[in-house]
């Protein structure tokens, strides 16, 4: 299968990577050959063959609706990447660019 | 002292032969020495370790000790430590010191074992040869020109060069049993659902399994004891009574019939390699064993199946790291979207990119029929294979690896070929399948050959009866590496 660098393109803005052109083009050539690969399994008839997306056949567990997890805000947050030498928290809060004008 | 089994190392720190600071500290030095020239290691905490084996000392004095109390085992750095920076090997998580322990690490802990390090991997697990790490690569002790596999790489060389009694790994598609086979070490993947995946940083959530990594069997069944056992924080987690696995390690295996798929031993598999496994069987026949011809008609089309699912869950599972909550912010952007693309960019390696990027366009608009849920329905065709290999025999055996270990850089280049190297191990995670590697002799270039060893779910213990009794009659899993300071 042969991706064009659109799709590379496209992936890599969906998976918020960012990729520079020759980075696109190498990408290409390395996904192209995997889906090559992957492109065997398009001649296997799967008719009728329920989907298996776990290996154990069992349901999920449901739990009483109670807290079990105390509160760790100032340890979690004192695990934010620094920015410019201080870590991205105020009141509690993560600090990202701004999103709304 | 360095070579003797965990129930020799537990028998000594017991009778108080050796404390665990002395055992611990002789560790210690080993990997001073050693870990520059190995990169077996990426964190060491040695005043943490050594407080550890203080207080198995305490236990051990008080007559209050377990069979692993005092023991170093080292962890993949996959788990999360509490105090312990946890890299999974990226510099998306160069800096992050885990708030938590993850259940495994708990469960050492509440065995009184020592942690004695976090060994170096694939970043985020995601590789065959170690060479993904951002921490550098790590060399086989047998030939430190050669892979030593991955992605539980630093772990196996940790294991086989003595730099510690016993280790972890995890296992996605051939994690554990493909660097024990490539280091020459015994290794097991349990059955899914078996050991908790609370605190194991993941990858693809429905095939990821913890395991032991450690000299032999016998040494695996007491570290499978202690790793063991249903956690509530994990929802895959399976509600099962306690077992030993160590209870039916001295059983006779005359009448056990093993199973020898056919495509396991077709072309692409090495010649010394095939010898090897084709001597260990004929040993199997010594002790009694008859071999069933098995066929597993849907495994060639395993690697496929894995490259679609595994990507597909670990794109999801990755896109928490973000650069807002924990990880790697990139230095420079301007929007929002900017700082995601930058600091996904910048954080993760080349492997891990390609892996996020074939699971987003496989799970994207118009392609999920034809890909995603394609692969889930082979996935069951691969499943109900060995379900009906297992009505004719008793274990499944084979080769772990095609080859031996490759020579670092060998296959950096082609993601396909490295993939492939994994083409007799991934068939087992997508079944949800317990398998181990037990060392099996040497190939022509003197690099050590793993034996697969395949069971039924749940027949954990039998696999291990049928490695521990190979062992005894045996001598590859007592081999060392030169050049290690024995």
């Amino acid at each position: 299968m042969s991706l064009t660098n659109a799709d590379v393109r496209k992936v890599a803005s969906l998976a918020r990577l960012g990729m520079t052109e020759t980075e696109i083009e190498s990408a290409r050539e390395q996904l192209s050959g995997i889906f090559d690969l992957i492109a065997e399994m398009q001649a296997v008839d799967t008719n009728g063959i329920t989907p298996m997306s776990h290996a154990q056949d069992v349901t999920q567990r449901l739990r009483e609706d109670v807290v079990t997890e105390g509160d760790q805000r100032e340890l979690f947050q004192s695990l934010a990447p620094q920015y410019k030498g201080s870590p991205q928290v105020e009141a509690g809060l993560y600090l990202v660019p701004q999103v709304i004008e | 002292m360095i070579n003797s089994s965990l129930h020799q190392l537990g028998s000594a720190l017991r009778a108080g032969k050796i404390s665990s600071v002395e055992l611990t500290q002789l560790y210690l030095d080993r990997i001073a020495e050693l870990n520059p020239a190995l990169n077996a290691y990426v964190t060491i905490k040695a005043e943490t370790s050594l407080d550890q084996a203080r207080r198995a000392d305490t236990l051990l004095a008080a007559g209050k000790a377990q069979p692993l109390t005092g023991i170093p085992v080292a962890q993949k750095d996959i788990f999360c430590a509490k105090g312990w920076r946890t890299t999974c090997g990226s510099k998306m998580l160069e800096n992050f010191i885990a708030p938590y322990d993850a259940h495994v690490i708990t469960q050492f802990n509440n065995a009184g074992a020592v942690n004695l390090g976090k060994t170096n991997m694939d970043e985020f697990a995601m590789g065959s040869s170690n060479e993904t790490s951002h921490f550098g690569t790590v060399k086989n002790p047998w030939d430190r020109n050669a892979v030593p596999g991955g992605s539980s790489g630093g772990a196996a060389c940790a294991v086989a060069a003595r730099l510690c009694a016993a280790a972890t790994g995890t296992d996605t598609g051939g994690s554990i049993r493909q660097p024990a086979a490539l280091c020459g070490i015994s290794g097991i993947k349990p059955t899914y659902g078996t050991v908790s995946r609370y605190g194991m940083i993941a990858f693809a959530s429905s095939l990821d399994q913890a395991g032991p990594m450690a000299r032999s069997a016998e040494d695996l069944a007491l570290l499978l004891n202690v790793m063991t056992g249903f956690d509530e924080r994990d929802s895959t987690s399976l509600k099962r009574d306690k077992e030993d696995y160590g209870r039916d390690l001295a059983k006779p295996l005359a009448g056990l019939r093993i199973g020898l798929p056919r495509e396991f031993f077709a072309e692409g598999l090495a010649q010394d390699v095939a010898g090897c496994v084709n001597a260990a069987i004929g040993e199997y026949k010594k002790l009694g064993a008859t071999i069933v011809d098995i066929s597993l008609p849907n495994s060639r089309l395993a690697v496929p199946v894995y490259y679609v699912l595994a990507p597909a869950e670990a794109s999801s599972n990755l896109s928490r790291y973000d650069g807002v909550r924990y990880g790697y912010r990139a230095p420079e952007y301007g929007d929002l979207t900017e700082m995601y693309e930058r600091s996904r960019a910048q954080g993760f390696g080349e492997e891990v990119k390609r892996r996020i990027m074939i699971g987003t366009y496989v799970l994207s608009h118009g392609y999920y029929d034809a890909y995603y849920l394609q692969a889930q329905k082979i996935r069951r065709l691969i499943a109900q294979d060995f379900d009906d290999a297992f009505r004719l025999c008793d274990v499944i055996m084979g080769p772990t690896s095609p080859s031996t270990a490759f020579n670092l850089g060998e296959k950096g280049d082609d993601p396909v070929q490295m993939y492939l190297s994994d083409i007799y191990t991934i068939a087992v995670n997508l079944a949800g399948l317990p398998g181990m590697s037990v060392p099996a002799g040497f190939g022509s270039n003197g690099r050590p050959v793993g034996l697969q060893i395949i069971g039924n779910y749940f027949a954990e213990a039998q696999m291990l009866n049928v490695a521990h009794q190979y062992q005894l009659a045996t001598d590859h899993h007592d081999h060392a590496p030169q050049n290690i300071g024995l």
